[in-house]
């Protein structure tokens, strides 16, 4: 009875507060710029208005695999705040993403076609380091289920400093967030017009975007594993790290794929390769 | 409930205008006019915009381009012709190659004259295509309940 | 209760039947020209075969290791004078053709075996024969079940081929005769306890593959024959020396698999790195793989067969036999790292291939690494992610294999660049490649299951070894989703709905592709059942008590997804109906059924291409790279084996 609750609260929940976030981002990335920025509500207006336009499509292939992108993302979702097994999460997670990349590919659009493409690299790019990271997290708690990560006492950060820095590089990556937002980005006049997500139309669009918020969440809760001794700790470090997000968003220029992806693999193996390679001697 | 008018996403095309009503429009992004106050964003993409805006008038080269990108926006769906080019042709309407305004090839729901427009006007236009945009939503909806 | 003296009898019999029978067919179909009968045969062979392994795996469930000896003297004997016929007619075709490399290493393996009997010739004849567990069961399954319905296919594929070459001399029936050939031998293979015995069946396999690869006569097929033939004589050198180094040392009594192992790393561990090595050559393993891709010469069936059930399974069979022995040592460590090294670079050298056949071949390459590593690592949990590896591995592997053979001979070509759009015109054989295809590489499927347990299970290895094999699965993973999926994506980028060009496929080629397919999805659904009932006792018995393994609620929520993943498409494929079909974006520009309007009124194809890279991950430095940093490792494994030895 208790896990179904958790589970219905955990669907409701985790949009509202990644939809809160984006907001939030989305202020405090025009206060950057010296604009006002839209209302914090703004991202569920959005998302409300492409559920009330016409459905259209290419084919029907796109929008079931883009139901599959946002089950699956949810599915992902209720594994890990529900204690499961981090690398079943993982898992998870990464078939939810392949079904967006077929999708994108499914609709035969030239932009989508290479926004898929892009979306693999980035894929190929962030998969290593988040196996690195569970694998981390065993190392340090002697167990892979989420809920045993979540209550474990001390503080994982402590004994995985490469892990985590090498993580919130890679954050950049998930969040879509310049220099490496290769496949799709938020601003607008891209050469890409919106690489993976250029065929998606209405509520199509506004499954992806839901599936967004929920990864959003998810890789934010990731991000707090690392503090999960701390309650406050944890909260101050997430928020930190996705302000440095939103200021490496708005400072630096996107970067091609290749030095993307290098620098990805490079971080990811010498800090987070390392890290464990450490720890395992210790 | 009437999302659609708390975010309007626009498709700038322009058709062929002498690029002073682009820049104007590209001036409502900025810090002064800041549109994403409104909830209004530039998409670049007829499949995820709710508003079509022409700046300049129709030569033969891209009647087709309008067409189809008016047709790849899902509806309800409004247009919106920036500058005297778009509503008639203005000073290039005797060009040999130039058809006339955008009304040649599409229905234009708002015209907004000027040469160039001012972003104010521009704004102003919007909100007014906001207006026609929840009216085609509610027919929509009707014409649907009715199916 | 059945007598257990009869169930011993019956339970013998059974095997020996697996063993003999398909002989039966071999032999019938050699001299038969009538395609008509050849079809009968080959299937009431393949059906019988599969069912008899069917009925073992049956049997086996819930039963302990046993061992037989077989009650007929003279088989060792016979075997040698086999052994040196099949060495004479190497021999003879090798002197035709100038390959005096080869004939050396088959008179070396010839006066190596020949000195073990020799040596050992008094004393063997206490090891017992057979083994049969439920590893040698699944098998069995593996080999009866997938090797009979590539059989059944290759009836249809081999008609087809045939047609489309029609210079090539028309010689199927010596070519159905090894494919059963070769199923007996594997079945001899797997079931032997006995180390001669199984040399001497590892041997008839390679001979197999050395006949089926050069079936095509062309130059370039019987180059590629000879390297697959030298390859695994080399690595093979070192089964016999395991033999010898065992008659030597720990006596004959030993010779048997499960005498072998039961007497601990003190004893075992240096003829288990050796036959590890020969397993190594047979399963392709760095710096031997370019054996395997050179294999794809051959018609479509036989790269199914040796990718899936056959050849590549048997060495990565032995090294999986001998995991209790390494597990914890560094020298299992070092195979290990074999088989990782060639993982990452199989799978990197994946990427950069557009030829459908070659990407399956890097990635069985791969997928055998991993194998190789799990084996290596030797704890319990790596050896169950090992056999449910070999599971998987063997059923989507062949379906796709079968399935890029059918699109081949349909559409002309195995590039996966021509393959762009295949679910409009192929629907049906389109969603079988992409059920294979998922099934290599996507979460609920079983690849990724024991992807999952390989992780676990290197997670507690020796470290830093443990670590550096994390590392490189995490990188080598990641490479293997693009690969893969941007296959996929390629498959799904449909045009237009145009006509289906599926009715041409031969009844055998659909019946062997449903089935197949079938398997993908109902093993997946069957892993639970499969662990409990199969692998848990299997690995009880080679460990004794294990820990608990991939927990049950896990493994449910795996099947939930599984569930979602085949009910929802087809649901939704009805409901999500678009209200207006809208034409692609491309800036304004009109595009219909993939032409789009240029300038001038001019039509033009909208092309689209995938990224390879070949710069990034070049199949030439990859594999040089590879090789050398293996062959290093080889040569560690060989200089502890010598300093240990001399010790
Ligand atoms: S209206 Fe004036 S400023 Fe605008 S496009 Fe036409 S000529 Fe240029």
């Amino acid at each position: 009875m208790n896990t179904i609750l958790a589970a219905v609260a955990f669907l409701i929940v985790a949009p509202v507060i990644g939809g809160l976030i984006s907001g939030v981002d989305r202020i405090i990335t025009a206060r950057m710029q010296g604009r006002v920025g839209p209302p914090v509500l703004q991202p569920f207006l959005d998302i409300a208005k492409l559920f009330e336009k016409e459905k259209v499509g290419v084919w029907q292939a796109p929008v079931v695999l883009i139901f599959l992108h946002l089950a699956f993302m949810v599915v992902t979702g209720l594994i890990f705040f529900g204690g499961g097994d981090l690398l079943l999460a993982i898992f998870a997670l990464t078939l939810s993403e392949v079904f967006l990349i077929l999708a994108a590919y499914s609709t035969r659009s030239p932009y989508a076609h290479v926004g898929a493409g892009r979306e693999l690299i980035q894929l190929m790019a962030v998969e290593p380091v988040i196996i690195i990271t569970a694998v981390g997290f065993y190392m340090v708690t002697g167990s892979f289920a989420a809920s045993d990560i979540f209550s474990f006492a001390g503080l994982p950060i402590l004994l995985l400093p490469g892990v985590f820095l090498s993580m919130v590089c890679i954050l950049t990556f998930k969040l879509r967030k310049s220099p490496f937002d290769l496949s799709s980005s938020h601003h607008a006049h891209q050469e890409l017009v919106k690489g993976v997500m250029t065929e998606f139309s209405g509520s199509t669009l506004g499954m992806v975007e839901i599936a967004h918020l929920y990864e959003l969440v998810i890789l934010l809760g990731l991000m707090y594993l690392f503090f999960a001794g701390n309650l406050l700790l944890g909260l101050v470090a997430v928020v930190i790290v996705y302000l440095l997000e939103i200021l490496a968003d708005n400072s630096t220029s996107r970067v091609r794929w290749l030095p993307a992806l290098r620098a990805a693999w490079v971080i990811t193996l010498v800090l987070g390769g390392g890290n464990i390679i450490i720890l395992s001697m210790l | 409930m009437a999302y659609l008018s708390k975010s309007p996403w626009i498709l700038h095309y322009d058709a062929s205008s002498c690029n002073g009503c682009d820049i104007e429009i590209l001036a409502c992004l900025t810090p002064r006019y800041d549109v994403e106050r409104f909830g209004i964003l530039n998409t670049g993409n007829p499949k995820h915009a709710d508003i079509l805006v022409i700046t300049g008038g129709v030569n033969e080269q891209n009647r087709s381009v309008i067409k189809n990108l008016y047709d790849q926006m899902p509806n309800p769906k409004v247009v919106v012709g920036v500058g005297v080019c778009a509503c008639t042709g203005g000073v290039f309407r005797e060009c040999y190659n130039i058809a006339g305004g955008v009304g040649e090839v599409i229905p234009v729901d708002v015209w907004i004259p000027g040469c160039s427009v001012r972003p104010e006007q521009i704004i102003d236009g919007i909100v007014k295509a906001i207006g026609i945009l929840e009216q085609k939503r509610t027919e929509m909806e009707r014409a649907e309940a009715a199916a | 209760m059945i007598d257990t003296n009869l169930l011993s009898v019956m339970y013998m019999e059974l095997l020996l039947f697996l063993i003999l029978f398909p002989l039966i067919p071999a032999i019938m179909l050699y001299y038969l020209w009538s395609e008509n009968i050849r079809g009968i045969v080959v299937t009431i062979g393949a059906g019988l075969t599969a069912l008899g392994s069917i009925l073992l795996l049956a049997i086996t469930t819930g039963q302990n290791q046993s061992f037989f000896t077989v009650p007929v003297s003279g088989i060792a004997i016979l075997m040698l004078i086999l052994e040196i016929l099949i060495a004479g007619y190497l021999v003879i075709v090798s002197l035709k053709a100038k390959q005096y490399l080869v004939i050396g290493f088959v008179l070396l393996q010839l006066i190596l075996i020949g000195a073990a009997e020799w040596t050992g010739l008094q004393g063997h004849a206490e090891t017992p024969d057979l083994i049969i567990d439920q590893f040698s069961a699944i098998m069995a399954v593996i080999i009866g079940v997938i090797g009979g319905l590539i059989c059944i296919y290759a009836l249809g594929y081999m008609r087809e081929y045939q047609k489309h070459h029609p210079d090539l001399f028309d010689q199927r029936p010596r070519f159905f005769a090894v494919l059963f050939l070769f199923l007996s031998a594997m079945f001899g293979l797997v079931f032997s306890n006995n180390l001669i015995w199984m040399y001497f069946f590892w041997e008839v396999t390679t001979l197999c593959s050395f006949l089926l690869i050069r079936y095509p006569e062309t130059s370039e097929a019987i180059s590629n024959a000879f390297r697959a033939l030298l390859y695994n004589l080399i690595g093979g050198a070192c089964f016999p020396l395991a033999i010898l180094f065992i008659i030597l040392t720990g006596g004959p009594e030993n010779l048997g698999l499960g005498s072998l192992i039961a007497a601990g790393p003190a004893v075992a561990l240096i003829p288990a790195c050796l036959i590890a090595i020969a397993g190594c050559a047979k399963s392709a393993q760095l710096p031997f793989s370019s054996w395997l891709v050179g294999a794809m010469v051959a018609p479509t069936p036989v790269s199914a067969l040796l990718h899936s059930s056959t050849m590549v399974k048997a060495g990565v069979y032995v090294i999986a036999r001998f995991a209790p022995v390494f597990e914890g040592q560094i020298l299992g460590m070092l195979i290990a790292l074999i088989g990782g090294v060639t993982f990452l670079v199989a799978s990197c050298i994946a990427v950069s291939q557009s030829n459908a056949k070659k990407v399956l071949a890097y990635s069985t390459i791969a997928n055998l690494g991993l194998i190789v590593a799990c084996a290596g690592v030797g704890t319990p949990e790596a050896l169950w992610a090992a056999i449910f590896l070999i599971i998987f591995h063997a059923i989507s592997k062949s379906l796709l294999f079968l399935s890029v053979g059918t699109v081949e001979h349909r559409i002309g070509s195995r590039d996966i660049e021509d393959m762009t759009g295949l679910a409009g015109p192929m629907p049906r054989v389109g969603l079988m490649m992409l059920i294979g295809i998922a099934g290599m590489f996507l979460a609920p499927f079983g690849m990724l299951i024991s992807k999952w347990a390989s992780i676990h299970a290197f997670s507690q290895a020796v470290p830093p070894f443990g670590m550096i094999l994390i590392i490189i699965l995490a990188y080598g993973s990641a490479v293997t989703v693009f690969f893969w999926a941007k296959w996929m994506g390629k498959l799904l980028e449909v045009r237009k709905w145009e006509e289906s060009i599926e009715f041409a496929i031969s009844k055998a080629e659909w019946v062997a592709l449903i089935i197949l397919t079938a398997l993908t999805i109902i093993a997946c659904f069957g892993i639970a059942p499969i662990s409990t009932y199969l692998l848990e006792p299997l690995l009880v018995s080679m460990y004794g008590p294990i820990s608990p393994l991939i927990s049950q609620s896990n493994m449910m929520i795996m099947v939930l997804m599984l569930a979602l993943i085949v009910v929802l498409p087809m649901m939704l494929m009805k409901i999500f109906v678009p209200k207006r079909n809208l034409k692609r974006y491309m800036g304004g520009v009109t595009v219909e059924n993939g032409l789009m309007e240029g300038s001038l009124g001019m039509k033009r194809e909208v092309s689209l291409g995938n990224l390879y890279f070949e710069d990034l991950f070049p199949e030439a430095g990859l594999s040089r790279y590879g090789s050398a940093f293996t062959i290093v490792l080889i040569a560690m494994v060989a200089l502890v084996i010598l300093v240990w030895g001399a010790i």
